[in-house]
């Protein structure tokens, strides 16, 4: 034992004297890590993240971007003999001739729906947390970035291997280049080499799945990781958690036993998915070739908004001046996804402004006590829902045995109905919670045991709660809104921007007005001396 | 998916029970059509058809019984179903040996059940309608022999004219309105073949003379290849593609990883 | 509430002067007064989170922190017992992992797909692929759940506090950093020397186009490429994928059949080709051509019309033809085309119908194109016009 913490101690001494890394290791050994399990959402998403570049990289081992027809010659006897792509081919070898390939191929594919649905379900935490309020807002926006960029990776990574599907789903991805008004036919064609399908953009995008975006991928995420390091994680609403502290577990031992145990929980999850459960089975699916199509062409989930938006859009065109504008193209595809991120992304920004609160937040809200924002979020939520669901209209159909078009009218018409239907339902709940928060601290737990009073009145007996439930259910604080400032400044002059003032005042209302001020101690002696109880 | 079409065969089965009442109508009216069995058209085509006159009267009585209220007493066809008369063989063995016809509804369209008939009956009503018109006979055993068929052939023709409909699989898909193309799985290959043969309800025919009878045994031995053999993957997860995987990806790969993310984050005691 | 109180410390002078009315005004009065209302708890406060004051009217407004729970002791922490028992856990989750990793060793030499003879590859891959996954997902799950256990039960589970100071640094630094910025422009003179500055502008402002200019040659110009498909007059129609003439009297009423032109495989890149000519032929009874557009009347073959099978939409296949309805319908998108209106759009997101390819019949009986089609087909692009 001795000696082994001797050479340890040298090695230590070699590398501090070289980076003077005491100094590092002093200060984040003890680091402290609230403690959550809502905290590790995104741990999720970057373990899988690395899953993917481990599997991803042994997938490029044998795998071939390339679009030249070749004989199918393998042994997958369904499609023996058969012209396909150099692609497709190596797909099917990595399959079912390379030993090991298939769970490979699984295990990444299911980790690339695992990354994308935990980055929208850690993203939904940090949202309804106000985890993005300032300081953090920088993240928010990195992570808005990721969940964008995962997408599209997504898209390019399902589109390698040149099965029918993915075909399909480049063959839409044409269609879409080419509704870019003005320069939409050009960017087709420098895109796709010439015509669709063409001979290159298998290799095009091969390099932008496993070389361009992992690597932008790697920069945001590093980043991303090391601001929550730098920033110190945020914390709950809890008894001695304050603006001014960091309470939890130390990084060393607990949390790298924690946070390290996790990333191989991550990977065994994944993987015992994917050993019993198939996903892109592409040797069912057929060489990709623009003549031939399967009824159910879907997306992978996360596009499955992109999807609905589609299959909901009228069938809107402008022709004008000899020229077409697809806008049954440009609007579920470019403006539906572009209102949802970048409001998705500017939130942060937009509730800094209408708050008018510039300070730090490292201690996070409950959802209840922000009703707006939740509401928003829950409307953001059931808008992505909505369309995910219409993008499935076709399997919804057969297996409920309902009419396509009738969901489709469905989906139309609830698209503008039930979002904000939601948020004033969120809303409306959680304005009860509040409620309900204050009627247990001032009035206690209902036990329901019934007392009889010496004047023959029966009453429920209440108890009060604890010191420590009274504390979370009052902890927070409840803004009214802004008031309006008045046309001119102290000394008589005329403001500037009256009408930003104007439009804030009014969002500032539209956020605040409703609301339930948590009970003080003042409050509950005066509802004691009064005799109520 | 399978998980949730549990719950809707249930809810199907009571909207059957619903419309039993108007089977045992069509039953009565099929009845009450013997009667005037006097005035059905006399097969003429008996010897053309090989069929003997017996097996004829047999699949004329078995017609007036079960056929004749939709059909027309004279097979001329009503607004509740089409004319007879030239379908063939193959769309009656089709129709009747899938439990389609007799019809227990008149939905968007109509749906498989357990089969009505025996299969010497079919032969007898089969060969009763034949005998009213040319029509596609149904395939002889030499047609249906997919045993040295190419199913990688099989697999292309497939996949151009048929899975934009049934799925890459045979796993069906949905039409409009409320119309669907069932799934192929368990599918006999008489049926199969009969199917595009004859081209019931929605589906187009695929005639011999542009599909040929080797690529219809290409297509079968297709589909029997591929819903035989194992899946390499593991659960198939109904073969529809990309949605049942997204929601595996969330309850499963998702739930489980909360899961222990839960249990990581619970304070021992 | 004014705008001013929230711009951060010292703008809250402005606030006794400022017009707000109730509750702001009360906010203010409510800090020297100890008949605190409840605004002043709900007010958002510029100075801080309020639990950091300690005036005397914030026991009024607030209840107090609690502060952490009292440590409560694991089982193991006081019984040696069930320490020892947490120890022998952890070493099994650890040894279940050794076990799983000895599994995919063993797995991947034990079971070989390729050696299996035709159709029992596939259970020999399910086999492996099972095997391997069991293995390899053993081993890590349970070195990860043998760490978590460990840490959760074993390890000290004391929460310590640690000081989060504010984000913003320190005047002194904030000063000094400004001072340094100053100083290092002035050296470098970017204000004075204009001519460097605007010199330099003009260097690095074109530079985007190094990016972009090179990538001309990823692709031709689309020309007049998409107008045109392999079909020409006289071209037969031949069935895809098997590559067969067709005549008339093939097909009876309600057949369906995919054509590509006759020699596409031939051409060039004939994919790029497959991708606009292919169409689907359609045989339709007498009586449901009457409402065929008149301009399009000899377009059809004794009742059987071809229309391109490449959606208008976005360009998928559209081949779902229903033999009742005749109606077409993308599997995509669902946009559906009615055949007897010379495929209008009665559903979905397409805005034009499919375009009709003109038929004939050539000496020998086969069905032939008798021209190209008309307009281009696929998905609508800028210059597409109409």
């Amino acid at each position: 034992m001795a000696r082994l913490e001797k050479s340890a101690g040298d090695i230590a001494n070699e590398i501090d004297e070289r980076f003077g890394s005491a100094k590092f290791v002093r200060r984040s050994a003890r680091k402290v890590f609230p403690d959550h399990w809502s905290f590790m959402l995104g741990e999720i998403a970057l373990y899988s993240f690395i899953i993917l570049l481990l599997t991803g990289t042994f997938l490029t081992l044998w795998f071939k971007p390339s679009q030249v027809e070749v004989p199918y010659e393998g042994s997958y006897i369904p499609l023996h003999g058969l012209t396909m792509s150099e692609a497709y081919a190596s797909t099917l070898r990595i399959s079912f001739d390379v030993r090991g390939g298939l769970i490979m191929r699984q295990i990444h594919h299911w980790a690339a729906l695992i990354f994308v649905a935990a980055m929208i379900v850690h993203s939904a935490r940090v949202f309804f947390t106000g985890a993005f309020r300032k300081p953090r807002e920088t993240n928010w926006l990195i992570g808005v970035a990721l969940i964008t960029l995962s997408i599209i990776e997504g898209l390019l990574g399902y589109s390698l291997p040149d099965d029918l599907l993915s075909g399909t789903g480049f063959r839409i991805a044409e269609g879409v280049l080419l509704a870019i008004p003005v320069v939409g036919t050009y960017l087709s064609f420098f895109f796709f080499g010439g015509q669709f399908p063409g001979e290159d953009f298998i290799a095009r995008i091969y390099t932008f799945h496993v070389l361009l975006l992992p690597g932008i991928f790697l920069a945001l995420i590093t980043v991303h990781v090391m601001l929550v390091w730098y920033q110190k994680h945020t914390q709950y609403p809890l008894p001695g958690r304050t603006e001014k502290n960091s309470v939890g577990y130390p990084f060393f031992p607990v949390y790298t036993a924690k946070a390290g145990g996790f990333f191989f929980i991550t990977f065994g999850v994944t993987t015992l998915l994917a050993a019993f459960v198939t996903i892109n089975p592409v040797w069912l699916f057929g060489p990709y070739t623009p003549t031939q199509v399967t009824a159910g062409s879907q997306p992978d989930f996360y596009m499955g908004f992109l999807e609905g938006a589609f299959r909901l859009m009228p069938n809107w065109e402008i022709h004008a001046l000899g020229y077409t504008l697809s806008m049954n193209i440009i609007v579920p595809c470019f403006i539906v996804p572009g209102l949802l991120f970048t409001s998705m992304g500017l939130y942060p920004m937009i509730e800094r402004w209408v708050t008018g609160d510039n300070r730090e937040h490292h201690v996070l809200d409950r959802p209840r006590n922000v009703p707006t924002r939740t509401g928003l979020g829950v409307m953001a939520l059931t808008t992505w829902l909505i369309l995910l669901a219409a993008g499935a209209n076709d399997v919804i159909a057969i297996t409920f045995h309902l009419s396509i078009n009738a969901i489709t009218w469905f989906f139309r018409i609830a698209i503008f109905v039930v979002p904000p239907l939601s948020y004033v339902v969120t809303k409306r709940i959680c304005l009860g919670l509040q409620r309900r928060d204050r009627d247990l601290v001032l009035h206690g737990r209902e036990t329901g045991r019934i007392m009889r009073l010496p004047n023959g009145e029966m009453i429920e007996v209440h108890e009060p709660i604890s010191e420590t439930q009274r504390y979370i259910l009052t902890a927070h604080e409840s803004p009214g809104p802004l008031e309006l400032e008045p046309a001119t400044d102290p000394n008589g002059i005329p403001r500037r921007r009256v009408l930003a003032s104007k439009l804030r005042a009014r969002i500032s209302r539209f956020y605040f007005e409703d609301r339930i001020v948590p009970p003080t101690p003042t409050d509950a002696r005066e509802l004691e001396s009064s005799g109520h109880h | 998916m399978r998980l949730l079409s549990k719950p809707l065969g249930a809810l199907s089965r009571q909207r059957r029970r619903r419309f039993a009442p108007m089977v045992l109508l069509l039953v009565a009216l099929g009845l009450t059509g013997g009667a005037y069995a006097a005035f059905a058209p006399s097969p003429q085509a008996a010897a053309a058809t090989g069929a003997s006159a017996q097996t004829l009267k047999d699949g004329r009585d078995l017609y007036l019984r079960n056929c004749s209220s939709c059909h027309g007493l004279n097979v001329e066809g009503s607004s509740d179903g089409p004319t007879l008369v030239g379908v063939g063989a193959a769309s009656v063995d089709f129709q009747v040996g899938t439990g389609r016809m007799p019809a227990a509804q008149l939905g968007a369209q109509i749906q498989q059940k357990r089969q009505q008939f025996t299969q010497e009956e079919i032969q007898a009503l089969a060969a009763y309608i034949a005998s009213l018109g040319p029509g596609p006979a149904i395939p002889s055993k030499d047609q249906l022999d997919y045993a040295d068929a190419d199913a990688a052939q099989g697999g292309q023709i497939y996949r151009t004219n048929c899975a934009m409909c049934h799925n890459f699989a045979g796993s069906g898909g949905a039409l409009t309105r409320g119309k669907y193309a069932p799934s192929l799985q368990g599918v006999s290959p008489k049926h199969i073949y009969e199917a595009m043969l004859t081209g019931p309800q929605s589906m187009p025919v695929f005639p011999d003379t542009t599909m040929t009878s080797q690529d219809k045994r290409d297509i079968i031995a297709f589909l029997k290849t591929t819903q035989t053999e194992p899946s390499p993957g593991g659960l198939a997860l109904g073969k529809v593609g990309p949605v049942t995987e997204g929601l595996a990806g969330w309850l499963l790969g998702l739930g489980g990883l909360i899961a222990c993310a839960v249990w990581l984050g619970a304070k021992a005691r | 509430m004014s705008d001013q109180q929230h711009t951060g410390p010292g703008a809250r002078s402005h606030d006794a002067q400022s017009d707000g009315r109730h509750d702001v005004d009360s906010r203010d009065t409510a800090n020297d007064t100890s008949n605190a209302d409840i605004q002043l708890a709900g007010g958002h406060d510029s100075e801080g989170p309020p639990t950091d004051g300690s005036s005397h009217d914030e026991l009024a407004t607030r209840f107090a922190d609690p502060g952490l729970p009292a440590h409560t002791y694991r089982r193991s922490d006081i019984d040696p017992l069930a320490a020892r028992r947490r120890e022998r856990e952890v070493a099994t989750l650890f040894g279940l992992s050794t076990l799983g990793t000895l599994l995919f060793i063993v797995a991947y030499f034990a079971v070989k797909p390729s050696d299996a003879a035709g159709p029992e590859m596939l259970g020999q891959v399910a086999l492996s692929t099972k095997l391997l996954g069991l293995g390899l997902g053993l081993a890590m799950f349970c070195v990860g759940a043998g760490a978590i256990h460990w840490a959760k039960t074993l390890m000290p589970d004391d929460e310590i506090v640690a000081e989060r100071k504010p984000m913003r640094s320190s005047e002194e630094d904030r000063r000094a950093a400004v001072a340094a910025l100053k100083e290092g422009a002035a050296g470098a003179g970017l204000g004075r020397r204009k001519l460097i500055r605007n010199s330099l502008l003009g260097a690095l402002a074109p530079m985007g186009l190094l990016a972009i200019i090179p990538l001309r040659d990823l692709g031709p110009l689309p020309g007049d490429v998409l107008e045109h498909t392999a079909w020409k007059a006289g071209r037969r129609l031949m069935t895809d994928p098997a590559g067969r003439p067709i005549k008339a009297a093939d097909l009876p009423i309600g057949a369906v059949v995919h054509v590509l032109p006759e020699g596409i495989k031939k051409l060039p890149r004939p994919l790029d080709e497959e991708a606009k000519a292919t169409a689907i032929v359609i045989r339709l009874a007498p009586s449901d051509l009457a409402d065929q557009r008149p301009d399009r009347k000899g377009w059809d073959v004794a009742g059987i019309v071809a229309y391109s099978k490449v959606c208008t939409h976005v360009g998928c296949p559209v081949g779902l033809y229903e033999q009742q309805t005749h109606h077409l319908l993308c599997p995509c998108h669902q946009s559906t085309f009615d055949v007897t209106r010379n495929c209008a759009v009665i559903f979905g997101p397409a805005a034009r119908p499919l375009p009709q390819l003109k038929l004939a019949t050539d000496e020998a009986g086969y069905l032939v194109a008798a021209q190209d089609f008309e307009e281009p087909v696929g998905p609508s692009f800028w210059e597409r016009g109409d």
